[in-house]
């Protein structure tokens, strides 16, 4: 993740320290990627390292604060005007068993894909129930903004967030009704041959535990 | 607490011999007050068969449908349109609204072919529209409104007179994803308040705004995701 690129974005609306920088991260996201403080002073220092931020002093509670510099605002500049690379597509778990469950004799892959399937949605059910309660049902790190005011930009950063988690989830109940339909295709046109991927009882595997935000858990 | 549709052991079969199509075979499930509930799979899965079932447009083969504890069946075709028009409410994709009718001349037909004063038919008409947020095109007619518009008028048409049981097919089949999601909270408000919903769909964005979502494959229930109510546990002739 571009936790770099993110701190400088943030710092480009002006001096803050570590805390501040997780706290307004974590506004925008609805802490879908929980940032751990410890990494945030460490990105600081590396970005300090490369004079894309400078240290602006202390606060009266000794907190250290970092401003962006110009070569830090080209940087953001930069991130926000390229597309994010997809070349390199990210591991996916579930696409990486379902392969070998294919080829792997004597995998109940028809089972597999109704738990992983079932599974998926009750996280797509999850994130809907967030997106219903709004951000009154979720936390507000830093409790400074109004919780229910519908023109807050971190509460449409946080919904658009939401929205991307749930368009995901979407995507791979699509995909694996798509191998369902495929498979039992399969296994029509094989029917009198023996079939190795199919029909064969066994011991099912776990469903994926899909990367499920934070938020759903601290959110109820 | 009862459930406001059950529907138990149901099969349908179309045709008959070589021609036979099991479109059902052995559903059941209910649909309690204040509950949505999903119904997911490809065509062809008996999603549409199901509802159809649901709404007493059609009977099963063998098994029963139940609304508000009245089976079907035992109603002859007059006492199941009398249900139809009084307790069942219907949303399309395709909206279904009479063009040469206003917003709410649409809504209060129902109500208007069941009997009710048409006064009174329409203040109920304009109370519904009220609740889908669109009271101001009530004079309005279908053509000089959009998709989104419509499928309000053709919700306030399955909620006027406070019916209990809604049933959507594809209801934001036609329509962008914002304004389907307004749907899907209107449906969901209206179950909220104690209505029970069946939506059948195939997009599973959609079907997560339900409480249960059941998958049919070749009419039989595969999964369930969600769980019942509690309190259904211990409701032993529920399922």
């Amino acid at each position: 993740m571009s936790v770099k690129q993110a701190l400088l974005a943030l710092l480009e609306q002006g001096p803050m320290y570590g805390y501040q920088l997780r706290a307004e991260f974590e506004q925008r996201t609805g802490a879908t990627w929980p940032l751990n403080v410890g990494q945030v002073y460490t990105t600081l220092t590396r970005l300090e390292r490369d004079g894309l931020v400078a240290g602006a002093g202390a606060d009266d509670e000794g907190h250290v604060i970092y401003r962006v510099t110009p070569a830090g605002r080209d940087e953001v500049a930069a991130w926000f005007s390229t597309p994010v690379a997809r070349t390199q597509p990210p591991r996916d778990e579930l696409a990486i068993k379902l392969a070998l469950a294919v080829t792997v004799p004597g995998v109940d892959v028809g089972r597999m894909i109704q738990q992983q399937r079932t599974a998926t949605m009750t996280a797509l059910q999850d994130y809907t129930r967030l997106k219903r309660g709004g951000r009154a049902t979720t936390p507000t790190p830093s409790g400074d903004l109004d919780p229910n005011d519908p023109n807050d930009p971190n509460d449409l950063a946080w919904s658009l967030v939401l929205d991307s988690l749930v368009f995901a989830a979407e995507a791979e109940i699509r995909w694996l009704d798509h191998c369902e339909s495929r498979l039992r295709r399969a296994a029509v046109e094989n029917a009198g041959r023996p079939d190795p991927v199919v029909e064969r009882p066994s011991p099912v595997p776990e469903p994926v535990e899909t990367a499920k935000a934070e938020t759903t858990e601290t959110a109820r | 607490m009862s459930a406001v549709l059950q529907l138990a052991g149901v099969t349908r079969i179309h045709g008959a011999g070589e021609t036979e199509v099991h479109a059902l075979r052995a559903v059941s499930f209910a649909a309690r007050p204040g509950e949505l509930v999903a119904i997911m799979g490809p065509s062809g899965s008996g999603k549409s068969t199901l509802l159809t079932l649901a709404g007493g447009l059609d009977q099963p083969t063998s098994g029963s449908v139940s609304v508000e504890g009245v089976d079907l069946a035992t109603l002859g075709n007059k006492g199941r349109a009398r249900m139809r028009r009084t307790s069942i409410g219907y949303v399309f994709q395709d909206f279904n609204l009479i063009p040469a009718l206003t917003a709410a001349e649409n809504v209060s037909l129902p109500a208007e072919l069941h009997g009710t004063r048409p006064r009174a038919a329409r203040r109920a008409a304009l109370q519904a529209l009220e609740e889908v947020g669109i009271a101001d095109l009530a004079d309005r007619f279908p053509d000089h409104m959009s998709g989104g518009q419509q499928q309000r008028v053709a919700i306030a048409r399955a909620i006027a007179g406070e019916r209990r049981l809604i049933l959507a097919d594809e209801p934001t089949g036609a329509l962008d994803t914002e304004t389907g999601e307004e749907i899907l909270r209107l449906l969901r408000a209206r179950c909220d308040a104690g209505a029970a919903g069946v939506l059948v769909t195939h997009e599973a964005r959609h079907a997560a705004w339900a409480d249960r979502v059941v998958f049919l494959r070749d009419g039989v229930v595969v999964d369930e995701s969600g769980s019942d109510p509690a309190e259904t546990l211990l409701d032993s002739g529920a399922r």
